[in-house]
């Protein structure tokens, strides 16, 4: 099967559309795992409650992220569209692996940090908003930008529930033209042309956050 | 030195120690590192705390500070429990709120500073006052610059502290502590992390809070000169028992102990 030329710049229009409902989903997803993520860390301290959170989270963490789409979408009532299940579903899972990152970022911060707030007498608001969670967040900073790529990597699944982002245009043009090379090559490139940038810019915080 | 009120003064004239520990246990698991210890402090006496290491000096700092709990025994701070509350049918121990009221008539200065890199020198030094004890920001502001410029630091106010060198930031630490107004302040090896040459920039400052204020000082350090100079009483500790107490003159000069005696000597041949 030989590339077309022409093919390729009909469908490209079709296929930036999927791209941009793909980045839609990334980043609600990415924003939901961030905030639920630090949520999971900090009640996953609390007695009782926290042991739970922790066993459903392990829970999330050990089934595949298809299998919750799927479920979810099947079982949730009508009139919630399929973008909103897959974004939820994609930032939920992705915070049962942000809350373990946000915990090692919080028992990375040195004991005298907070045995300096205690000496100080401050506050628990001033302990962990002032003190504890920016030292912490600023350490895990590269970790959660991994995670940011990784979930982009994985919405191609979102297919599976009919989200029309990237991967759900490209295989619906190639069930229509029964042509699939042009398509699917593009949407590699796709990925490629926002993964490779954001790598880059992650090692760059990495070094930037390395210190202190 | 200014004699001003800007340094914070001994406690109120309540009659009796300032400071006393009543039959004082602490067991870290099966260790048992103070075994029923007794001692007292009075308001605006500045006492030194000796003895090998592991002695259970710093536990005795940590327990002051409420960083760690008694196994036993009490603690009286100004008539006060520290680690309990009086309840009905006697002491309880003290909840969290009880903790924190009395926690801050006391400052702690620390081997390793432990100032917040997050923050710039000035906010280490206001944080404290306006967030628990309350006082604005201006006042706080004002405060944090006057004390900085006791401990030389006055210029270094909005820097970070990862920028100065460690006994630039342990000058911040004490400055930090001092901004809370404490009675008693606490100093754990506080030169111990140094590179030799800033130790004495360090204590020239604390000799300096010395002479011009009254606060009540427990220090445990191995700088022996220092611990002359400033110091009222000195407490010879050796495995969680006070082995030999006296002006430091006497310690010092004559001591009766042969335990004192060793160790002296071997402080005195390493530094
Ligand atoms: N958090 C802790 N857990 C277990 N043991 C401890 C802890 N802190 C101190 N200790 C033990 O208590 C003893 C006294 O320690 P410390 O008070 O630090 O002595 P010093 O300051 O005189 O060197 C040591 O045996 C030490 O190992
Ligand atoms: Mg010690």
């Amino acid at each position: 099967m030989a590339w077309d030329w022409e093919f390729t710049g009909r469908i490209i229009p079709d296929l930036l559309s999927g791209l941009v409902v793909t980045v839609q989903a990334t980043v609600l997803g990415y924003a939901l795992a961030l905030v639920l993520g630090l949520a999971v860390a900090l009640v996953r301290r609390v007695p009782v409650v926290g042991p739970l959170l922790h066993a459903v989270m392990e829970f999330i963490r050990c089934t595949p992220l298809l299998v919750q789409l799927v479920f979810v979408f099947t079982l949730a009532p009508g009139g919630i569209s399929a973008f909103t299940i897959g974004f939820l579903v994609l930032g939920v899972h992705y915070a049962a692996y942000t809350a373990e990152v946000y915990r090692s970022g919080i028992e990375g911060v040195p004991p005298g940090q907070w045995e300096a707030s205690r000496a100080l007498s401050l506050p628990a608001h001033r302990t962990w908003g002032a003190v504890v969670l920016p030292q912490a967040v600023r350490r895990v900073i590269p970790a959660l930008g991994n995670y940011l790529i990784a979930m982009f990597k994985d919405t191609p699944l979102l297919f599976a529930i009919t989200v029309g982002e990237l991967m759900y245009q490209a295989s619906r043009i190639g069930g229509v033209y029964f042509r699939y090379l042009e398509a699917m090559t593009l949407v590699g490139l796709f990925f490629l042309l926002v993964s490779v940038p954001s790598a880059v810019l992650i090692r760059r915080l990495e070094r930037r956050y390395a210190a202190v | 030195m200014p004699q001003s009120d800007l340094l914070p003064g001994g406690a109120p004239g309540a009659g009796g120690p300032l400071i006393r520990f009543d039959g004082v246990v602490k067991r870290f698991g099966a260790n048992t590192v103070l075994d029923e210890l007794d001692f007292t402090v009075d308001a605006g006496e500045r006492v030194t705390l000796i003895g090998p290491s592991g002695s259970g000096k710093t536990t005795i700092l940590r327990l002051l500070m409420t960083l760690e709990k008694v196994t036993g025994g009490v603690i009286w701070v100004n008539g006060e429990p520290l680690s309990h509350m009086r309840g009905k049918g006697g002491l309880v121990r003290a909840g969290e709120k009880h903790q924190r009221e009395v926690r801050k008539r006391i400052g702690m200065v620390f081997q390793q500073f432990n100032l917040f890199p997050n923050m710039t020198v000035r906010q280490n030094v206001t944080e404290g006052p306006i967030h628990s004890l309350g006082v604005s920001r201006d006042e706080a502001n004002q405060r944090a610059e006057e004390l900085l410029d006791l401990v030389g630091l006055g210029e270094k106010i909005d820097a970070h502290p990862t920028r100065l060198s460690g006994g630039q930031q342990q000058r911040v630490a004490i400055a930090r502590a001092l901004a809370m107004r404490p009675e008693i302040l606490l100093l754990d090896e506080v030169t111990s992390a140094l590179d030799p040459e800033l130790v004495s920039g360090v204590l020239d400052v604390l000799r300096g809070i010395a002479e011009s204020t009254d606060i009540t000082m427990l220090c445990v350090t191995h700088e022996m000169h220092f611990a002359r100079d400033v110091s009222h009483r000195v407490l010879m500790f050796d495995q969680g028992k006070i082995v030999e107490e006296g002006p430091p003159e006497q310690i010092f000069g004559d001591p009766r102990e042969e335990r004192t005696r060793t160790f002296l000597h071997a402080v005195l041949d390493h530094g």
